[in-house]
């Protein structure tokens, strides 16, 4: 057959990386985040803006990158390594964040904080994102799937709606939300006194800054945010060990054979109901962490009417999709090519497109975007279309799920997905595993018999 | 545990009746909104559940198509009772004010019954597009991808109608007749107005018509028959795909009518409070029973009275804890009684 030669290195190149060769998926990740680096760079520069302008597009690009790669590899844990399919992402990202303002937070700030120094925040609030995941979890896990889906995005909106009460204002702001979280750790290392906006910076403060300004980048809390994001890429970096020494440990293989047919599982003897609890656990403890550091520290303001809406957890499942579920490399890079050229990007084009001095005429309704088409005018529907760019990104990301649940259910970068074994099973007989797999995944019988 | 939590706030709420904290017709009231908007709850979850048993997969674009029914039928509604008043294309996107066009069951009758059918109509041929584009050619895929697509759905329909009829939201509902039934029963002042009759007759119309289609015709006893067994029921030559097509036109026409009627009742519309239904619908449904009519009209009609009567526990600032403890309480039957009242087979 004519396509098989592509075909054959396709899955060549598959194999490579499911076997986690690293510099293979090191070298993707580089690649990736400089091809990234290097158009978001290119876009600040077309904009016109200054040196400290181009570094801040970056910046705030890597940003959302590493807090995404965060949310990512968390619920790949839980959907990815065990099948569980977890859509209240949002809500264990929110309370990870204001759990942190209330165990860190300056206690003279309203809504007080209990003033507990960083590392104890952060782990707390893993720790209670953990306990409201096993409150969540355990009444579903030993239900279908889809009950767990209802059960958490029910949790999900309960946690917010709850943040957004005003008997708990005393806690969580409600309407107003929170500000009060503690400095984050890059003011810490800069500044005498971190918690003052007005503060002098400390000797390492002024050797920094010294350096940006001979570059002519004068603004302090650019250099502040881009040293907090690299604080980031680190902490990604190690979730993505710890995630990676999850999935490779007996454990991780458990939580694989119990995605692949949980009764397998049990009838090995594994207590599949504990290792399911465990990682959901775990996985949110991770949500929670990534809200800390995202909404929490990152951001500085978290207020319920904006934040954490359901819509973030589908945010970081289209993500994950998109990298492939079941492999951490994807994870991340789902989560970079989401947050930097679906989310990110289409905030630009407007902009972009102003320097084309169009004048767009702004029709104000659909019905004047369209009619001009009849005299073959575009120029109102391409306006429209500008205006409404927000309505028109949740659009493409509708059809792009879509079309990956259609044609790519196992994500945009292939199947990724790591086996239950630890020796590769697909290899000696490749031709005959796949026409297995696709009987296989064709019965229609797996939820009754169960 | 939750049994005895019923019985004390049952206790507590004849206390209150008895010393006379709380009025007989404060109580009627919370049951009759209850009722009614329980009433659209279960209608929107009839489709659902049907969808989720005979489809097996948890649609979360379905609160999608009650927002489809709410403006379609609007829509209409305006085009049909506000003629002259502004251009067909200003009254198609809803933009003259609810007042001048006048839409209400007292004042434009004919308007409000054609906007319903085309509403139904409407739905339902949104619903049969989108089966046959996603949902189609992923007939074999399992649970999970179609409820992944469905979200993709979901975020389609939503933004499609929030760029056609903006992210506003506008009172589409002139006032309408109210009945002080209670003065006259001696329980205080009660007040029925003609747009919540207009829903119970509705509702229970279209409850019953759908009981005696399941039930009794060919039609009916092929949707639970692949409820059950698809493959059993293929085998027996049952045509799966029109019994598909059936189930969507069903599920769709509901959904459609219950975001006419909700917009009838609440008088306001939006681009999205069907996504804001959703969750409420999913509880009314999995506390009836997946796959049951009467369970998921049952369970509408419980959680609209829990979510009006809760506010007996939860005034003044408390009020803000009534959707958290309503959707907690989705989290209890799932705890309880996963199969809900009228199922039993959707556990593993």
């Amino acid at each position: 057959m004519s396509d098989e030669t592509p075909r054959e290195r396709f899955s060549g190149l598959r194999a490579r990386f499911s076997q986690g060769g690293g510099t293979t998926d090191a070298s993707l990740l580089l690649v990736t985040m400089v091809a990234l680096w290097a158009l978001f760079a290119a876009v600040g520069m077309y904009l016109g803006y200054d040196t400290a302008g181009v570094l801040g597009t970056v910046q705030s690009m890597t940003f959302l990158v590493a807090v995404y790669a965060l949310a990512v590899l968390a619920l790949n844990l839980q959907w990815g390594y065990a099948g569980l399919f977890n859509i209240g992402v949002a809500g264990f990202m929110a309370v990870g964040a204001y759990a942190v303002g209330f165990l860190s937070g300056s206690p003279d700030a309203t809504p007080a904080g209990l003033g507990l120094p960083l590392p104890i925040g952060i782990i707390g609030a893993m720790l209670i994102a953990a306990v409201v995941g096993l409150i969540a979890a355990f009444p579903a896990l030993r239900l279908r799937a889809d009950y767990l889906a209802i059960a958490t995005v029910a949790m999900s909106e309960i946690i917010r709606t709850t943040a957004l009460a005003r008997p708990l204002a005393p806690i969580t702001g409600a309407g107003q939300g929170t500000r009060n979280f503690p400095a984050n750790p890059a003011r810490t290392l800069y500044y005498e006194n971190p918690a003052d906006v007005t503060s002098a910076p400390n000797a390492v403060g002024e050797a920094v800054f010294g350096v940006f300004e001979s570059f002519g980048v004068m603004r302090t809390n650019l250099v502040v945010d881009m040293t907090y994001t690299v604080l980031l890429l680190v902490v990604v970096g190690l979730v993505y060990w710890l995630s990676r020494r999850t999935g490779n440990s007996p454990f991780g293989r458990v939580l694989k054979a119990i995605r692949e047919d949980e009764l397998v599982a049990e009838s090995l003897g594994k207590d599949t109901r504990m290792f399911k609890i465990k990682i959901f656990m775990l996985g949110c403890a991770l949500m929670g962490l990534a809200g800390a550091l995202w909404q929490g520290l990152g951001n500085g303001s978290v207020n319920p009417t904006t934040n954490f809406l359901p819509v973030l957890t589908f945010y970081i499942f289209i993500a994950l999709i998109i990298g492939g579920s079941g492999s951490n490399t994807g994870s991340v890079l789902g989560g970079a090519v989401f947050a930097a050229l679906l989310f990110l990007l289409p905030t630009y084009i407007s902009n972009i497109v102003a320097t084309f001095n169009l004048r767009l005429p702004r029709p104000n309704s659909v019905i004047d975007a369209f009619t001009p088409l009849l005299s073959a005018d575009p120029l109102p529907l391409v306006g429209f279309v500008v205006a409404n760019i927000d309505s028109m990104r949740f659009i493409i990301i509708g059809v792009l799920l879509v079309w990956l649940m259609q044609n790519r259910p196992d994500g945009l970068l292939g199947h990724r997905k790591e086996v239950a074994s630890s020796v590769d099973l697909m290899r000696r007989d490749r031709t005959r595993g796949q026409t297995a797999a696709t009987d296989g995944g064709r019965t229609q019988g797996g939820a009754d018999d169960e | 545990m939750a049994g005895a939590v019923a019985v004390l706030l049952l206790l507590d709420l004849l206390r209150r009746l008895v010393d006379g904290s709380l009025g007989p017709s404060t109580l009627l009231t919370y049951l009759w909104t209850g009722l009614v908007i329980g009433l659209i709850y279960g209608l929107a979850g009839i489709g659902l559940s049907l969808t989720y048993s005979i489809l097996n997969f948890a649609n979360f674009a379905h609160g999608e198509y009650v927002t489809v029914g709410a403006f379609s039928g609007f829509s209409t509604a305006y085009l049909v009772a506000g003629g002259g008043i502004a251009t067909l294309g200003n009254l198609f996107l809803l933009r003259p004010a609810a007042g001048q066009v006048g839409v209400s069951i007292t004042s434009a009758p004919f308007a409000v019954v054609v906007g319903l059918l085309v509403a139904v109509v409407a739905t339902v041929v949104v619903a049969l597009v989108l089966d046959r584009v996603v949902y189609k050619p992923m007939r074999s895929a399992e649970g999970i991808s179609l409820l992944i697509a469905s979200i993709g759905v979901a975020f389609v329909v939503r933004y499609l109608l929030a760029i056609v009829y903006g992210t506003q939201r506008p009172g589409v509902t002139a006032g309408t007749q109210r009945y002080f039934v209670g003065e006259a029963l001696g329980l205080g002042r009660f007040i029925v107005d003609a747009h919540q009759l207009i829903i119970l007759v509705a509702a229970a119309v279209l409850v019953v018509g759908v009981h005696l289609l399941l039930t009794r015709t060919k039609l009916g006893k092929s949707m639970r028959a692949m409820a059950d067994n698809e493959d059993l029921a293929r085998v027996t030559g049952i045509p799966t795909e029109r019994v598909i097509r059936s189930t969507w036109v069903l599920g769709g026409g509901l959904a459609g009518a219950a975001g006419f009627l909700l917009v009838l009742s609440q008088g306001t519309i939006a681009y999205n409070i069907g996504w804001r239904l959703l969750l409420l619908i999913f509880a009314a449904v999995i506390l009836g029973g997946i796959g049951s009519v009467y369970g998921a009209v049952l369970g509408g009609i419980i959680i609209g009275i829990v979510q009006q009567a809760s506010a007996v526990w939860l005034s003044g600032v408390w009020s803000d804890m009534t959707l958290p403890v309503t959707f907690a309480l989705l989290i209890v039957i799932l705890l309880i009684r996963p199969q809900g009242i009228y199922g039993g087979v959707e556990t593993t």
